[in-house]
């Protein structure tokens, strides 16, 4: 399977091709090249997943992992080395597929979204740098080659999110992702160092693949110390994945053009955290449950305080950024609800989180690309400023439906499956997990349809021009993905991933699927009620009645100004400041010091050289005059004496 | 009256210290070139008489009077070499004005 390496040079190449010589190209050239290079991904992509699945199972009845390549890069030791290659195993590979297909999406709508935009070079050779890492990261090798494409996904998504460089807030914005991330990623590297240092090897294959693995004889040390480092690790992976406290960048991510949020921000970087756990998921299991379960517990918050948040907000990237916390949240708690790595008995959850990561990356970028069309047409982020666009954009608001329902969990859509399989991976691990993830379930398909009736229904704005459906290149993802979202549901995705790589079969629990529709239907009926119509005086009511909750949750309770407040009067006031003091007054002023001090002795004997023969002669005399006599009192003045 | 070192070196201590004071006071370099002269002959009569009257049957003193002649007449060349030039681009020899150099 040689040719997954062309997978990964496609892009890098278009974006050394485009970064470089892209200026010198028509805009639409240079898209098109971008776009038919992720084309040829795309198919190569399905291909290796096609053949990967079609090939026969091995004894244990698991799809072995395939290291495609590896060739060393840095050599440490006899054991530790770093490695470059493709490791193709059951996970991969669907990444590989979710990857391409939403990146090639990506690229077609950005045809249309971006046109005539400054930079729309740029732009693609960006997108390409992105692809390009992602999906170098998901096919790894060795956990140090996925930390190197790890922090390329945080350069890219730095990059693209500051697209629109003359504007401050999406500059800002871009600083605030890069440095927040990056700061998480220093957990990541440190787990990393430690774990090398005990267990002697970065290689996934004796890391452990999804497939089973053994780790073989480990110190007591390293036994103690594995599940710190694993915990170190998943700090970066919360940084990535935006999970509570360090959320804070996603929604500020969202001043990039809207089709990178869908690509980066909703769809694949941000679940490369989820990813990130599933990889080294058997590590967990074997070293460090209770890890997993305090994963799970991160988990469960984050997804109600950002389903709280969704509740209120009125900028429609905002609600869906804080949905997508949310949804990821949900994959973190599936993966960390899991007891064992066999999937009938508490090891669900990792097939149930792979799932949903795999049709969450399908709706929620049909969504963000919705979001985008509704912005082209409106020119405006806030829902005050839309209403009623459902006669105008019928391709838009049925694609939009159709995905606020597969969030929702409504059957036949494909996030319905998907949840069920979490809530019953919930269930089995503890009751009160179970009917929190249930709740925030609801919560979901409550903000989700508020945030539709503001859109395609409610009270109408006024508009300059009548809005107007996006151009072909525009819905035609929409449409591509909204079919997907419809069909993805009843593929059979236990059959391809599972915690232990046998297949598994996927059944509806039917009372708890019976229990999230109804919870789904009720908080959509509920939404429906209070969103509807023009006038909402029951929303208005609410706002009154718990206006301080409202403002709360509106300043996204206030965890920024946390954060500023630790950053700029503690870190800043505290530490940095005390620091510099003594740095510039106490370090630089001995060097000053030293610098003068010379400075003014050389001042001070520079009248010696006159220039002036006669003096230098007579100084000469002088000294030889002195010298001798010192001599001559040394040498003769004891026989004198 | 029988002449003996002493006088030769009283003479040569004379010139010595004229050829010090007239270096250090004149302020023309050809006249510190004449004192320096004279610094050079104080030694040369010094080896001279030496050798005349406590090595008699030896000749090195001899030779060291006629290498320092030969000396001081090559350094005499560089120096009135270097005082033309001095002249060409200065237009004086006066110490006072040779100072570009210092500091």
């Amino acid at each position: 399977m040689e040719y997954t390496l062309f997978i990964m040079l496609l892009p890098v190449l278009m974006f050394l091709f485009l970064g470089l010589a892209g200026h010198k190209l028509k805009p639409t050239l240079a898209g098109l090249l971008g776009t038919c290079s992720l084309g040829v991904v795309t198919i190569l992509s399905y291909f290796t997943a096609w053949t990967y699945f079609t090939a026969p199972r091995n004894a244990e009845g698991a799809y072995g992992a395939i290291t495609v390549f590896n060739f060393q890069w840095l050599h440490f030791t006899q054991n530790l080395h770093i490695d470059l290659g493709i490791l193709l195993d059951p996970i991969s590979v669907m990444m590989l597929v979710v990857i391409s297909t939403v990146s090639f999406m990506v690229h077609i709508y950005s045809m249309g979204y971006m046109h005539g935009e400054k930079g729309f070079q740029r732009y693609y050779a960006y997108l390409s740098l992105f692809t390009f890492s992602m999906l170098g990261l998901v096919v790894a090798t060795n956990i140090f080659q996925m930390y190197l494409f790890w922090e390329l996904v945080g350069v890219s998504s730095y990059l693209l999110i500051g697209f629109y460089y003359t504007k401050a807030s999406a500059v800002s914005a871009s600083k605030k992702a890069f440095i927040v991330t990056r700061f998480a990623d220093l957990g990541f590297l440190v787990g990393i160092l430690v774990f090398g240092y005990y267990v002697d090897s970065f290689n996934f294959q004796i890391v452990g693949a999804s497939t089973a693995f053994h780790i073989g004889v480990v110190s007591d040390a390293a036994r103690v110390m594995i599940p710190v480092a694993l915990g170190l690790m998943f700090i970066g992976g919360a940084g990535k994945s935006a999970m509570f406290p360090l959320h804070i960048w996603l929604p500020d991510a969202m001043e990039g053009p809207t089709p990178v949020s869908a690509l980066i921000h909703a769809a694949t970087m941000v679940v490369a955290g989820v990813y990130l756990v599933a990889r080294l998921f058997p590590l967990f299991i074997e070293f460090a449950p209770n890890v997993l379960h305090l994963i799970a517990y991160v988990g469960v918050f984050t997804a109600f305080f950002a389903a709280a948040i969704a509740c209120v907000q009125t900028d429609i990237k905002r609600v869906l950024a804080f949905s997508t916390i949310s949804q990821i949240a949900f994959m973190m708690v599936a993966v960390g609800v899991c007891t064992s790595v066999n999937p009938h008995q508490g090891g669900l959850g990792y097939m149930a989180s792979m799932f949903h990561l795999f049709t969450h990356a399908m709706f929620k970028a049909c969504l963000f690309l919705g979001a985008g069309s509704i912005i082209h047409a409106v020119h405006s982020n806030e829902m005050s400023q839309m209403g009623g666009l459902r006669k105008y954009m019928p391709i838009t608001h049925a694609t939009f439906l159709i995905c606020c329902l597969a969030i929702a969990g409504i059957p036949p859509f494909s996030g319905f499956f998907s949840k069920d399989e979490i809530l019953t991976a919930c269930l089995e691990f503890s009751p009160v997990v179970y009917w929190m993830m249930s709740i925030i379930a609801g919560m979901t398909a409550f903000y989700m349809f508020r945030l539709y009736y503001g859109i395609f229904w409610g009270k109408e704005a006024e508009h300059e021009h009548a809005p107007h459906e996006a151009p072909a290149n525009m819905t035609l993802p929409l449409i591509i993905l909204a079919g997907i979202t419809v069909g993805a549901g009843f593929i059979p995705f236990g059959q391809f991933v599972s915690a232990n790589g046998e297949s598994y079969l996927i059944h509806l629990d039917s009372s708890v699927a019976t229990i999230s529709f109804c919870i789904a239907t009720v908080s959509i009926l509920l939404a429906t009620l209070i969103y509807r119509k023009p006038q909402q005086p029951i929303a208005d009511a609410l706002g009154r009645k718990f206006a301080d909750l409202h403002r709360a949750a509106y300043h996204r309770f206030y965890i920024d100004e946390v954060y500023q407040f630790v950053t700029h009067k503690i870190i800043f006031g505290c530490i940095s400041k005390p620091i510099a003091w003594f740095d510039r007054h106490v370090v630089d002023g001995f060097f000053n010091f030293l610098a003068w001090s010379s400075q003014e002795s050389s001042w001070s004997i520079r009248g010696f050289q006159s220039g002036r023969v006669q003096q230098y002669a007579s100084a000469f005399f002088w000294g030889i005059i002195i010298l001798l006599s010192v001599l001559l009192y040394v040498f003769f003045g004891g026989v004198c004496a | 009256m029988e002449i003996q070192l002493q006088y030769y070196l009283v003479v040569s201590c004379f010139m010595l210290a004229c050829g010090i004071f007239g270096f250090f006071v004149r302020r023309n370099t050809l006249a510190m070139l004449i004192a320096v002269e004279l610094m050079l002959n104080a030694a040369d009569i010094n080896f001279a008489a030496f050798n005349r009257y406590l090595f008699n049957d030896a000749l090195e003193g001899h030779f060291f009077t006629l290498f320092g002649i030969a000396i001081a007449a090559a350094e005499t060349a560089v120096a009135v070499a270097i005082m033309i030039n001095l002249y060409r681009n200065l237009n004086s020899i006066q110490t006072k004005d040779i100072e570009d150099m210092k500091h």
